[in-house]
């Protein structure tokens, strides 16, 4: 199965990064741009068919690794 | 006393605190390859600075899966003294060895720097050199140093003392402007709750000689030492 995997920072923890993309798409014109958050994104082959037990895997790969989840939340997609 | 430094790929401050432990402390020091499973004979370790793996992921995500982590790890539950420079820092805190987490600094620059410190607990195995209250000049060098907690986590760390050095200005005054990066509370270095290990942003191993200018640093390294020659008994096998 191929997971489809969204690492972003938290809401509420301050993301400097998508401050700064704010402000140049604000620069460039697009002034109803408003809260931008960056994040990682990430997609990898499970060598797994059972849909649940490849879901059970990616959890702990964001849990353990992909994600510090601390200051950031994980969501995926399997197909 | 023997100091060991461990060496991950990516590592950059490693025989910068090599050199200071060796040539000025007068200290044995002994390199440790991130593939060791083992730190026997040691007194304590360095955490050195740098970039391990590149800082692929994030600062430290990979380094702390390093084989050598496991025997850090079990090191530091014996108690011994364990510290962790800039990236040291950060891979503590991705191994879970102290509480929090780095996000980028609120500037986005890498900031690369001589800051001021205050001491905030000269009371503890890497501060005992210093004096409560005293500011220290010492260089930082990140991206991400910007200290995040949750404030459970925050309220615990100030109310047992952890919070070791905060930012301030050169009169020690903790302001924001005086704050490199937009850590919380100024926060420049923390221990764990039983206090044997310290994370810190700044490098005092940067500042250890007069001849560069600055020996301010060398207070927090020579603060370790003198800790470890009271500890009655030296490690082993940890």
């Amino acid at each position: 199965m191929k997971a489809k995997i969204h690492v972003t920072l938290k809401q509420g923890i301050l993301d400097p990064q998508g401050k700064a993309i704010e402000h140049a798409l604000d620069s460039l014109g697009f002034k109803n741009a408003a809260n931008v958050r960056v994040g990682k994104y990430m997609e990898l082959d499970v060598n797994e068919n059972d849909k649940a037990k490849a879901e059970v895997q990616v959890k702990q790969m964001c849990e353990k690794l992909l994600a510090n989840t601390i200051i950031e939340e994980y969501r995926y997609e399997l197909t | 006393m023997k100091i060991g430094v461990l060496v991950f790929p990516g590592s950059n401050c490693d025989h910068d605190c090599q050199h200071v432990f060796q040539d000025v402390l007068g200290q044995q020091v002994e390199m440790i390859w991130h593939k060791e499973t083992t730190v026997s004979g040691l007194d304590g370790i360095i955490i050195p600075g740098g970039f391990s793996y590149g800082d692929y992921l994030r600062t430290g995500a990979i380094a702390r899966f390093s084989p050598v982590m496991n025997a850090v790890k079990e090191f530091a539950e014996n108690g011994g003294l364990v510290m962790g420079i800039c990236n040291g820092f950060q891979i503590l805190l991705e191994a879970g060895l102290l509480p929090g987490a780095m996000l980028r600094n609120r500037s986005l620059h890498f900031v690369c720097k001589d800051v001021h410190v205050r001491v905030e607990n000269a009371a503890t195995a890497f501060t005992g050199a210093c004096q409560p209250g005293q500011v220290l000049t010492i260089p930082v060098a990140h991206a991400e140093g910007n200290y995040y907690t949750d404030p459970v986590t925050l309220a615990g760390l100030q109310a047992n003392a952890q919070v070791v050095f905060r930012y301030c200005t050169s009169d020690g005054r903790v302001t924001a402007e005086a704050n490199p990066n937009g850590s919380l509370d100024n926060i420049a270095g923390i221990r764990s709750a039983e206090g044997n290990v310290l994370g810190m942003m700044p490098h005092p191993e940067r500042s250890a000689e007069e001849l560069l200018g600055n020996a301010d640093g060398r207070l927090v390294l020579m603060s370790m030492l003198e800790s470890l020659k009271k500890r009655p008994l030296k490690m082993v096998g940890a």
